[in-house]
């Protein structure tokens, strides 16, 4: 006799909605040669000598746990890392932990401050994990939508219109997944006079922070008044191309710093000794490589965001990222069908907009973190698709927003 | 020569993939297909972009095997010219794909090409050690290319995309 599982399932997790972009990647998965501007990750595999440095580890023999909150030389690189890329300065005894991912981090960030109906707001479209990470803490997310019209930057007012009595925190994300907005120190500095005005913390996911193009990227905890109530969060992932490292990082006052290591030390005790030592070559050793990996991203951007405008799909140039957030409404298809229908008719796959929130719908996000030769085929085929679906390209290239 | 930040992203974006067309080039760089062609032109002159090689694996193409040679030459220098005369007359001969002037133990370093070992010990023999002022010649023959200008000869393609198709 079966048992009635749903009587043993949390409530909580029951609830949860799966991800979107799980959905759509089965659907890609099945077909042969697809084009992917799916993916939410670097190209590029890891520089060599990041792993040849964790192999080494591995040969030396370091396979034992580390401390809780990771190896201190790896946190002095962190704490030097941050202080002399975005002059924010933590000490590394005591306010960063190394976590499993910029992901796991969030999660912690939430947990620790969250109580049963607090309130997070979450700038929309969003990373598919932020409002079910906040309900998983006993939250409440609260969407705050953005629209192409300021390339998808939210605004101080619109942060302050959508603050209630519950208000605890929110969860900003500069450069943005899916968008690619880019928040600068100005629009940051408006934000921030909100947010001390509501007394608010700031869950800062600067994972992206290496992969600006336009201006230099402020980190939040560095605008005035804004270190005490920042949990900065940041990885490895994206800017190192490391994403199956799963290594991230948060720093933060040592007050809430002392109760996300309580959590993180009972769940998970500490992230991989030998992918530490792989991260502390990365920080010191491997600039150079970042900056060729993002020098290589904004020359794709360029093109990609050209040729989308062009062939008659609206796409403001993100400012960060290696995402583009085309407008598909000219072909008045849901983004869903769009999706489905490219993929079927010209096996390339994008993600359809509404999996990041509601105001996402009416866009699609292409991943360019993908070789030029990919790309251009891949940008000819969308033309084919959306010539079939009547609409034209344009003479010259519009833009929603072009950064200053 | 300084160049304009402009100029040096279309050389960056070349140095990458010269097939690349003019549009996309334009597209990448921010820039005029005008200015690119300009660009282009006037750094050919200059000599800044002096070739468009195509890299070529020839071991793998049957009965075009090419045997390859390192060859560390002493010459004894010339008064008023150094170095440069016999380097010079050394790099005129067909067989010679590289060579440069060398600190250490010895003066040039050449890399030599042809169909056959003999056909590159006659060229050493003949050609090379019989040049006045050349006083050794060092002939190391290369067995296996693991990397040549930046690119990986590599059989465990490295470059295979790993990715799933679809990811958060």
């Amino acid at each position: 006799m079966s048992l009635e599982y749903n009587r043993y399932l949390s409530q909580t997790a029951k609830e949860l909605q799966p991800s979107g972009i799980r959905k759509f990647f089965d659907l890609a998965a099945s077909m042969e040669g697809v084009i992917s501007l799916g993916v939410g990750e670097p190209d590029f595999v890891t520089p060599w000598s990041i792993r040849e440095a964790a192999i080494l580890s591995i040969e030396q023999g370091f396979t034992s746990y580390t401390a809780n909150p990771g190896m201190l030389e790896l946190r002095q690189e962190i704490t030097s890392y941050l202080g002399t890329r975005f002059g924010v300065k933590y000490d590394p005894t005591n306010q960063v932990i190394v976590t499993i991912g910029a992901s796991q981090a969030i999660d912690l960030a939430f947990r620790a401050i969250l109580n049963q109906g607090d309130e997070v707001l979450i700038v929309e479209p969003a990373f598919v994990s932020y409002a079910p990470l906040v309900s998983i803490a006993g939250g409440t997310p609260i969407a705050v939508a953005t629209s192409p019209v300021n390339g998808f930057k939210v605004t101080a007012a619109q942060i302050e219109a959508a603050i209630t009595e519950n208000t605890k925190a929110i969860l900003l994300c500069s450069p943005n997944n899916p968008t690619g907005s880019t928040l600068t120190k100005d629009e940051l500095l408006e934000i921030s006079k909100v947010l001390k005005k509501h007394d608010l913390l700031v869950v800062s996911d600067e994972i992206y922070a290496e992969l600006t193009y336009d201006e230099s990227f402020t980190s939040m905890a560095s605008i005035e008044g804004m270190y005490e109530r920042t949990i900065l969060i940041n990885g490895f992932s994206k800017g190192f191309a490391m994403t199956g490292w799963r290594l991230g990082f948060l720093a933060a006052p040592k007050e809430f710093v002392e109760v996300m290591l309580k959590i993180f030390q009972y769940t998970t005790m500490c992230a991989p000794n030998m992918l530490q030592h792989g991260a502390i070559e990365a920080l010191r050793n491997t600039y150079h490589e970042v900056e060729s990996m993002r020098n290589s991203y904004r020359r794709r951007r360029n093109f990609v965001v050209q040729a989308l405008n062009q062939m008659g799909l609206d796409c403001h140039t993100p400012g960060g990222a290696f995402y583009v957030f085309p407008s598909i409404r000219a072909t008045g298809l849901s983004s869903e069908q769009f999706a489905e229908e490219l993929l079927m008719q010209e096996k390339v796959a994008v993600v359809p907009g509404h999996v990041f929130g509601e105001s996402g719908e009416g866009y699609i996000r292409c991943s360019y973190a993908t070789s030029m030769p990919q790309l251009q085929e891949a940008l000819k085929r969308i033309q084919r698709f959306i010539e079939s679906r009547g609409v034209n390209p344009k003479k010259d290239t519009v833009e929603c927003h072009t950064p200053s | 020569m300084r160049l304009s930040s402009e100029e040096i992203e279309i050389l960056k974006i070349i140095e990458e993939n010269h097939k690349i067309s003019v549009e996309t080039i334009a597209s990448m760089a921010l820039c005029s297909e005008e200015t690119v062609n300009q660009t282009i032109e006037k750094l050919e002159q200059a000599k800044i972009i002096m070739s468009y090689p195509t890299l070529i694996d020839w071991s793998k193409v049957e009965g075009h095997e090419n045997v390859v040679a390192m060859i560390d030459v002493k010459v004894t220098p010339k008064r008023g010219v150094g170095f440069d005369e016999v380097a010079g007359r050394i790099s005129r001969f067909s067989e010679v794909s590289s060579l440069y002037l060398m600190s250490g133990a010895y003066d040039l370093s050449i890399t030599v090409e042809g169909k056959t070992m003999n056909q590159i010990a006659t060229f050493v023999s003949e050609k090379l050690s019989t040049i006045e002022n050349v006083v050794s010649t060092t002939t190391h023959f290369m067995l296996k290319k693991y990397k040549h200008d930046g690119v990986i000869f590599s059989s465990d393609n490295e470059d295979k995309d790993r990715r799933m198709v679809v990811t958060p």
